[in-house]
């Protein structure tokens, strides 16, 4: 492929969905050069362009790649994960519509790498439509020998893989690596603890790795331009190109495909054409809903990548941007995403189950106009009580944004409850309100 | 005359097809209860027995999948199913407004479904369509950037 950069996952070129129209832009040409290569040697290239994955944890892929066991005659299976249910990311699904052989290239490089004999790709039920799209694509390469058994003949060498489109049916947390392993077996989508991780003992107990659609359909551009040209591409620390969602108060919103150095403001006004009704930017939700928010006012001169957004307290997640004008009621908001959480809640574990319905019940009773001040600290203190203490990361998803959104707009939940109960008229003595300092709010 | 339900000799090939694809067979359940709920309209009791039955699973494993998984319905719904978006990005563009006044229109709420059968609605999770908010999906089709009044002339246009 003839890439122009930032275009590498969605290359500007019409009916690149279609395979001919992929084949005659240079399409499976990576993995042709991919084949004269050790799988070691690709995995040294994966590595070596600084790629990390896009579905939200930024795990460095080459490194995840060489946690696979080599040289074992055991199958192994790579999940490509195309759950996107994270609120405010819609990327993976452009792949899907624009570019399915990329992802179907991506796939076969990870699977020479890897030793990979099958990979599923898990899509979200919801996206009928584009998994109609993406198993139309992979029939057509299956015709053309692109994949499966037919691969020795067409590309010759001994490798092959068959890819299996697997579809979901509606429950957020299969997103979730090991949740969607069991999913993907037949069971239902509880997430489980790690170790063993999914490299030892992933699905039907082999080696297995899961990645995400734009991570995978991201390789072939690595492998076409070469891991130094991409490493110098956007930040140092988080280089390339991402699907920038951009939706909420926004002109413009929709999937923007630009390097890792972009500055937000120039995503929100350059690209996203600003905000409706000429409004300011009261917040900014820089990664899916589970990310921490940047405030107005602290958006100029960020850089949308997940090193330079870790010194603003939030990261990258999934580069689904969600913007909020100065109208926008916060406490209401963080009320939407927590109730999301909480619905999504699997209930293995008590501090997610319980926490994530506690945290709505008194984020309801903020908006209700019906919370005081000690239900803030209640609510810090219960996100406090859920992070880090779960089988998953949900727990933590449901917990950053009320962090973030607490610390970041405290004045406006400050506004929205009635003063701390002081039970002052107990505390009289002689006149004097002996305990009144240490119970009301410092 | 029995009514008992079961899956033509066809619809038996392609599930058995479906097992071939995994290396074990019981992943093939979601599939087979994607195809069971596009035969029946809805995994009722009598429906799920059928899938255990073919998939050699016990009755109770493919209950709990199936409730598991919220686009699995476990009562009946309407000819057209409307799914309104109400999450965040969805919200900031009147995505409750859109819901709520649907809701009134056609008198039914969350998870009902009209007398005649002919729509049910449902408040949704995020879509995975945030770029075209508000969005509402009716069945299996996405239709976003919808205002009150577009959702009102697409049902009209219905069949
Ligand atoms: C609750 C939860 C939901 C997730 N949802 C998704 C998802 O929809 N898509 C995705 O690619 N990763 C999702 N992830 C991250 C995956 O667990 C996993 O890290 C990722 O797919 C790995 O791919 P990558 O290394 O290419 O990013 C989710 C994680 C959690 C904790
Ligand atoms: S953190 Fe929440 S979603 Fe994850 S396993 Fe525990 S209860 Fe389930
Ligand atoms: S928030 Fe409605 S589709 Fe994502």
């Amino acid at each position: 492929m003839n890439y122009t950069v930032p275009h590498l996952v969605l290359p500007k070129i019409e009916r690149l969905h279609e395979l001919d129209v992929y084949l005659a832009n240079g399409g499976y040409q990576a993995y042709r050069k991919v084949l004269e290569l050790s799988p070691e040697q690709v995995i040294e290239e994966v590595k070596r362009s600084g790629l990390r994955g896009r579905g939200g944890a930024c795990f460095p892929t080459g490194l995840k790649w060489s946690f696979m066991p080599k040289g074992s005659d055991k199958p192994k299976y790579l999940a490509v994960n195309g759950d996107e249910s994270e609120p405010g990311s819609f990327k993976d699904r452009q792949i899907f519509e624009f570019n399915p052989h990329q992802l179907i290239e991506g796939i076969l490089i990870a699977g020479y790498a890897m030793g990979i004999t099958k990979a599923f790709i898990y899509i979200r039920g919801e996206y009928h439509k584009w998994i109609r799209l993406m198993e139309r694509a992979l029939a057509d390469a299956y015709a053309r020998g692109l994949v499966g058994p037919k691969m020795t003949e067409t590309f010759g060498g001994s490798y092959w893989l068959d890819i299996v489109v697997h579809k979901g049916a509606g429950a957020y947390i299969c997103g979730e690596e090991t949740a969607l392993m069991s999913s993907l077996e037949g069971d239902r989508g509880y997430p489980r603890f790690k170790p063993p991780f999914p490299a030892q003992k992933g699905l039907w107990g082999m080696p297995t790795t899961i990645n995400n659609v734009e991570t995978l359909a991201t390789v072939p551009a690595i492998i076409t331009l070469g891991a130094e040209r991409y490493a110098s591409i956007g930040a140092a620390g988080h280089p390339g190109t991402l699907l920038y969602g951009l939706s909420g108060h926004i002109n413009k919103p929709g999937i923007y495909e630009l390097p890792t150095d972009t500055l937000l403001v120039d995503l929100i006004y350059k690209y996203g054409g600003g905000i409706p009704g000429g409004k300011k930017v009261k917040a900014v939700i820089p990664g899916g809903s589970s990310m921490p928010p940047l405030r107005g006012d602290e958006i100029d001169g960020v850089v949308m990548n997940n090193e330079d957004l870790k010194k603003y307290g939030t990261y990258i997640g999934t580069a689904g941007i969600i913007v909020m004008d100065e109208d926008t009621d916060i406490p209401r908001v963080l009320l939407r995403i927590t109730r999301f959480y909480h619905h999504e809640s699997c209930g293995q574990c008590t501090p997610c189950r319980e926490g994530c319905g506690w945290m709505e019940k008194i984020l309801r009773r903020i908006v209700d106009g019906d919370a005081t001040t000690e239900d803030l600290d209640l609510l810090m203190s219960v996100a406090g009580q859920i992070e880090g203490n779960t089988i998953c990361a949900l727990g933590d998803a449901a917990a950053w944004p009320v962090q973030g959104f607490l610390r970041k707009f405290w004045d406006e939940f400050a506004a929205r409850v009635k003063p701390r109960r002081t039970f002052v008229p107990l505390n009289v003595v002689h006149g004097r309100r002996a305990t009144r300092a240490t119970l009301l709010p410092s | 005359m029995e009514h008992t339900l079961s899956f033509m000799p066809e619809e038996r090939a392609e599930i058995e097809r479906l097992k071939s694809l995994y290396p074990h067979p019981k992943a093939a359940l979601m599939p087979v209860l994607w195809m069971a709920q596009k035969k029946w309209g809805w995994l009722s009791e009598d429906v799920m027995r059928v899938v255990a039955d073919v998939m050699q699973l016990p009755y109770a494993h493919v209950l709990g999948v199936a409730r598991f998984y919220t686009m699995y319905f476990k009562k009946p719904m309407g000819k057209y199913h409307i799914q309104v978006c109400t999450n965040v990005s969805c919200m900031l563009r009147g995505g409750e407004e859109l819901y709520e006044r649907l809701c009134q229109k056609l008198g039914i709420s969350h998870g009902e479904h009209t007398p005649d059968g002919r729509y049910s609605i449902e408040e949704v999770e995020c879509m995975g369509a945030c770029g075209g908010a508000p969005m509402i999906a009716i069945n299996e089709d996405f239709y976003e950037n919808v205002t009150f009044e577009d959702v009102q002339r697409i049902l009209e246009t219905l069949p």
